[in-house]
């Protein structure tokens, strides 16, 4: 007795978790956590700039994500500005930015609740392709930078030393997550899109002994707390991407619970 | 090692007027410098004083703004960077830590890490190993490239003082077994001395090199460290070439190759930003 649209909304959600998870590892790895929060924030400009050149809103949203990711690390670069000064200096300038640019196309009638918080039962199947298409190429994409990824993240002078092309495998990455914030809007929002990828993959941290068995683990976590989520906001009629998040910390949590006499996972 | 460098031929590493900038003045500059098959050199100098650039500029991490740096053909590199941060949210054993640029089987990684006395810890999580014992298995994880240079930025930093000296008698071993250059960056004068060949002295310009004997002895180290230092080492007159004024700009120079000045003589010359 389940209706389509909430399969819908789980397949999505599920699909968004499991790519979300095991890029979310690397971001928490490199504390990378309000790196992410900037580019995401970004992404409402991206849809209007979409929308003015007539675009899908999702190259939008990869082309100024990955512009604010280049400035980012450009402008970090100079060492004049602390980065977590930087991190929130841009962070809030793109999103009142792109609130600013949005409110000023009169023409437009934006759904503004569901970019910034998602609207994961609105979601049909052209999104499924987007996201499950989209999902692949990053998967493929993290799977190819992984070894390199994993050692420029333990050192990354001896990571060059050792012939590892940072500046190239750095650029991979940051589009991986443009696109991941481009394919994960529509479920959590733009301003939750962070805690899909640091919250499973912290939580998964106490299940894993191995870089690769903390990203399973990750994507596992991920899709638990969508379904999770999704059932408590069908249940209680809450607003489905907080839930969401709800649930995960909850999942979060609860790996924080020690256990006697056994010290790790499986 | 059939596919190393060749023993016997030019230096494993040499460098020619090598300087790197930033921010409007030089770190390091005119550095000639060169690392022979089975020899240790040795870089000492004040905390500031570019050894950490040289390191980097060597091995090609950071791309120099004067002079060259010349590797023999083939030349393989082990390097062991100053002090590594791994995020304890990173699920790491050692195996992985020592394959993960650099694929080989069980048994190799085993092998070097008992070359280096600590083969029990390969299954063990990074983080939970002593400053001792990380140095160790970061130095196994050099061997096992098969190195014909090994680089050591402060080998023994976080190792307490026992842990030191046996360290350094470490390093002579596999200098000697494997027959390797060595080029190992340390601020410590004392321990480091008796397992060096040559000392090269410096603050962003190479203030003195020789025989460690002969260093201690020179009036530009004494007055980098302290009188005090002199003591590591003894007997042996050195006739210092030029004096430094208060601003740390060389004066009455005579052997005419000290065309350079002392930026900020040492405590302003930072390290570059990581």
């Amino acid at each position: 007795m389940i209706e389509d649209f909430i399969w819908r909304a789980w397949l999505a959600g599920a699909g968004v978790a499991a790519v979300a998870g095991p890029l979310g590892c690397f971001v928490v790895w490199r504390r990378m956590a309000y790196f992410g929060d900037t580019m995401a924030h970004s992404a409402l400009l991206g849809v209007a700039l979409g929308l003015v050149l007539g675009l899908e809103p999702a190259w939008g949203i990869i082309a100024v994500a990955l512009a604010s990711a280049l400035l980012l690390v450009g402008l970090g670069r100079t060492g004049r500005i602390a980065d977590d000064t930087l991190l929130g200096i841009l962070s809030h300038a793109a999103l009142s930015l792109g609130l600013v640019v949005i409110s000023l196309m009169t023409w437009l009638r934006l759904d503004l609740m569901g970019y910034l918080f998602g609207d994961v039962l609105a979601v049909g199947i052209a999104d499924l392709y987007w996201i499950y298409g989209g999902g692949a190429v990053v998967l493929a994409g993290l799977a190819w930078i992984w070894r390199p990824m994993l050692a420029l993240t333990i050192d990354a002078d001896l990571a060059q030393a050792e012939g590892v092309p940072g500046l190239r495998v750095q650029l991979v990455f940051m589009l991986l997550i443009a696109l991941t914030i481009a394919i994960a809007m529509k479920i959590v929002g733009i301003l939750l899109i962070t805690s899909l990828l640091i919250i499973p993959a912290a939580a998964a941290r106490r299940l894993a002994r191995s870089p690769e068995q903390m990203a399973v683990a990750a994507a596992v976590t991920g899709v638990l707390a969508c379904t999770l989520g999704l059932a408590g906001s069908l249940q209680f009629d809450t607003p489905s991407g907080p839930s969401m998040v709800i649930a995960a910390v909850m999942l979060f949590a609860l790996s924080l619970v020690p256990t006697p006499r056994y010290d790790g996972g499986p | 090692m059939a596919d190393g460098v060749a023993i016997g031929a030019a230096p494993l590493v040499e460098t020619t007027g090598l300087g790197v900038r930033r921010g409007g003045h030089w770190l390091i500059h005119d550095i000639d410098l060169t690392v022979a098959r089975g020899e240790i050199v040795t870089v000492i100098g004040p905390n500031g004083g570019g050894k950490t650039t040289l390191v980097k500029a060597l091995l090609g991490i950071i791309t120099p703004d004067a002079g060259r740096v010349h590797h023999a053909s083939g030349l393989r590199a082990g390097y062991v960077p100053q002090r590594i941060e791994i995020n304890r949210v990173l699920p790491l054993n050692v195996e992985r830590l020592m394959t993960v640029t650099f694929k080989a089987p069980r048994a190799d990684v085993e092998a070097a890490l008992a070359e280096t006395g600590v083969a029990e810890l390969i299954d063990q999580p990074v983080q939970t190993l002593s400053g001792g014992e990380f140095q160790r298995v970061m130095l196994a994880r050099a061997l096992l490239r098969r190195p014909d240079l090994l680089v050591l930025d402060e080998p023994v930093q976080g190792v307490d003082y026992a842990g030191e000296a046996a360290l350094y008698d470490l390093i002579s071993d596999i200098r000697s077994r494997r027959d390797v250059g060595v080029l190992m960056v340390s601020h410590d004068l004392h321990v480091v001395m008796r397992a060096t060949d040559r000392v090269i002295c410096l603050n962003a310009h190479v203030c003195c090199t020789g025989a460690p004997q002969t260093v201690t002895r020179d009036a530009e180290y004494q007055r980098l460290f302290g009188p005090k230092a002199a003591t590591a080492y003894a007997v042996y007159e050195h006739h210092h070439d030029h004096h430094h004024d208060v601003h740390g700009n060389v004066v009455g120079a005579d052997g005419g190759h000290h065309h350079h000045h002392h930026p900020q003589d040492g405590a302003g010359a930072g390290e570059p930003r990581r």
